[in-house]
């Protein structure tokens, strides 16, 4: 594959990462947020195999592989059946509306593009343009999890920020070296556990997943 | 070889807890554990001692004189809190606030989290210092939640999404920093080793590496729990077991300090400015003010011991901030001091509650007629925290207050404030406690009295002497840290 062509695609799939990032922000719908997540993960891994392929970095193939098996199959499983069995289909609701949300996230971005210039200008690799993208999916993840109050939708923001540094790793330098890879790897499964055990734990004790109905823990005045 | 076994022991400690539940033996093999772990580390430090700084296991692993007296610190403080959990774990389950299933948990997760703090101060890679990190907070936030009250849960979560965030975010600033060392050192695992960056540190990108700190410093700030990213802190502190308060407090924070302190290094000396120093003293300051303030307002007795772990990592992170042989050497010796106190308070915090049943301070009353190894406990606990001499804390904040009117006297006026209010408020709080008549509701408890005694001996000790060992150490550290 051609080093031009192939910076093209992977520029195409980090436009396809941002839009998921955004429908992820905006989407109210509980299944319709686990398919963008899963497509994430997806649009993640083939990005993390070409980039793999063109630098003939043989290591990345092994992290777009954990990519596939976590975020596209096992987490939105795991997700999906919690979803089920808590019975969890409404809409969620958000704290601001949904316009305001897109202009938050556009000027994130900005943000995000103005901050990584200086660094964009210091890389050599095809893919370096992406990192600003990166940071974006980064900022979007963490105004997901501001801006929604329900336990599923936090964790789904946490796991999107997660793909947003993973997409950082591998267009910043050719992905970081494989131990750490495998490291975060184990440290992500061992959070679904726990975030899955939270979700019986909130539910039983509050009644629902709602956030909001936790603010006992406050500073009396 | 020791380095392996320091490891090694608190992983099968571990499995072993996990296997054998909650047995009549369970607290002592944990106990016994803990020993064996502060056995390895005190070798560790011999050896360091001898030999100076030892590198093993292919590069991978890499003790100083910084991350070595932090590490026999950790190993200590985790002996003598099982010691102390013993005795208050048990009175819990006699309480009925705990059952089997979640002691076999509570045991098994102590001794992982002793590993994740252990792998993070003996590990050379930056890579898995934030994994370990990370893995620190994920063994001890379902702890937090062992209770499973409402509050509890709320806390666990907040802690759980806070330092989730935080942490991801230092994740980013690794990212950077290994951006910036491939094209010095080359791809691969040994271009994130910590001692291969600071030896090149003055090639690596200076834009890079400021964009990196800033991320780092957000991230691993959310864990030392400076302002105003430290709302997971009070309420993770208050509603975990008091056993865990301890580790967290005494502990946990240190080590997160530890990993912005070891990133500090590397990023002064690519920008060879005094930028990275400049935020930690903003956010040392900012934590200090806020939370003496805050002090004030508790009601919660662990809230309020858990604002003043907060007030001094405040005072560590500026002081490290500030930099200068004076401050830094202060700094090192407050992170010691300052983890065996406040572990310490903990330790008789516990007591106290257990013994009144509740933890809100106005009904905790008379305790050094009650019980007077936790009343003079608390009380000389919160003198020595408070900073009176002879105890170590002064000694610390007497250099860092030194160093401040020499090098920043605009910021000494805010730094004596902070303390000031701090020490008026706790005075204020804990006199009531200790003093007067035993309330009618309050129970009679054996305390687990050794770890008080022997934290509260150690930090007298290091007030009125340091050990030429230690003063040795510090100041290879100063040196290392610049």
């Amino acid at each position: 594959m051609d080093t031009h062509i192939a910076s093209q695609i992977n520029s195409l799939l980090a436009a396809l990462i941002l839009l998921t990032a955004f429908g992820l922000v905006v989407q109210r719908r509980m299944n319709a947020l686990l398919h963008l997540f899963a497509w994430q993960g997806f649009l993640l891994a083939v990005s993390t195999a070409i980039v793999g392929y063109v630098g003939g970095a043989h290591d990345l193939y092994i992290s777009s592989i954990l990519t596939l098996s976590m975020k596209v199959v096992l987490l939105p499983y795991i997700l999906h059946k919690l979803i089920v069995k808590l019975k969890i289909h409404k809409e969620v609701e958000t704290v601001v509306n949904i316009p305001t949300t897109m202009l938050m996230g556009i000027i994130l971005v900005i943000f995000s593009y103005h901050l990584t210039a200086p660094i964009r200008e210091l890389s050599t690799l095809v893919t370096r343009s992406t990192l600003a993208v990166a940071l974006a999916t980064v900022m979007l993840g963490f105004l997901m999890m501001i801006t929604r109050k329900h336990a599923v939708t936090q964790i789904i923001g946490f796991l999107a920020m997660e793909n947003g540094l993973l997409f950082a790793a591998t267009s910043a330098t050719y992905g970081m070296p494989l131990v750490v890879e495998l490291g975060v790897a184990l440290d992500l499964l061992i959070a679904a556990f726990i975030f899955g055990m939270f979700f019986f734990h909130i539910s039983t004790t509050f009644d629902s997943l709602d956030v909001d109905q936790m603010a006992r823990l406050k500073e009396e005045d | 070889m020791t380095l392996l076994v320091l490891l090694i022991v608190p992983l099968i400690a571990s499995l072993a807890l996990a296997f054998i539940g909650d047995r009549k033996l369970a607290p002592e093999i944990n106990i016994l554990g803990s020993a064996a772990t502060f056995v390895s580390g005190v070798v560790l430090a011999l050896q360091v001692y001898e030999q100076g700084p030892i590198l093993a296991g292919n590069n991978f692993f890499f003790v100083d004189a910084f991350s070595v007296y932090l590490t026999v610190l950790t190993a200590f403080v985790s002996m003598t809190t099982a010691i102390f959990s013993r005795r208050y774990m048990r009175r819990e389950r006699e309480h009925g606030t705990i059952g089997h299933r979640r002691l076999r948990f509570y045991h098994a997760m102590y001794q992982l989290f002793i590993f994740a703090m252990l792998l993070c101060l003996l590990t050379n890679n930056v890579g898995i210092l934030w994994i370990a990190m990370e893995l620190a907070t994920l063994s001890t936030v379902l702890l937090v939640s062992l209770y499973r009250t409402p509050a509890a849960i709320e806390a666990a979560w907040k802690y759980f999404i806070l330092c989730g965030v935080g942490i991801a975010l230092a994740l980013f600033g690794t990212v950077l920093l290994y951006f910036a060392a491939e094209k010095v050192l080359g791809a691969g695992g040994a271009a994130l080793h910590w001692t291969n960056l600071a030896q090149v540190s003055d090639q690596l990108e200076p834009t890079i590496l400021s964009l990196a700190f800033v991320f780092l410093m957000v991230g691993y700030g959310t864990k030392v729990g400076l302002v105003p990213i430290h709302n997971w802190l009070p309420d993770a502190h208050s509603e975990g077991p008091t056993p865990i308060s301890a580790v967290l407090s005494g502990l946990l924070l240190n080590i997160a300090l530890y990993a912005l302190v070891r990133c500090k290094v590397l990023v002064d000396g690519s920008t060879g400015t005094h930028h990275s120093g400049d935020i930690m003293m903003g956010f040392g300051i900012i934590s200090i003010l806020v939370a003496s303030f805050s002090l004030l307002r508790q009601k919660d007795i662990k809230r309020l011991f858990a604002y003043s772990s907060i007030e001094h990592m405040g005072i560590a992170t500026f002081a490290f901030g500030l930099g200068g042989p004076v401050a830094t050497f202060g700094a090192l010796l407050h992170m010691l001091v300052h983890s065996l106190t406040k572990s310490s308070i903990f330790f008789t915090v516990g007591h106290a509650s257990q013994m009144h049943r509740t933890q809100e301070m106005e009904k905790i009353k008379g305790l050094i007629r009650g019980n007077p190894l936790v009343g003079w406990g608390l009380a000389l606990g919160v003198m020595a925290i408070v900073g009176m001499p002879p105890f170590g804390v002064f000694t610390s904040e007497f250099l860092i207050l030194t160093a401040t009117i020499k090098e920043a006297p605009l910021m000494a006026p805010f730094l004596l404030l902070g303390l000031g209010v701090s020490f008026a408020a706790l005075f204020r709080r804990v006199q009531p406690m200790v003093g007067g008549a035993v309330p009618p509701y309050q129970e009679r408890l054996k305390a687990a009295n050794l770890p008080v005694i022997m934290h509260m001996a150690v930090v007298l000790l290091l007030g009125l002497y340091l050990p030429e060992f230690l003063s040795g150490w510090f100041q290879t550290a100063v040196v290392l840290l610049k």
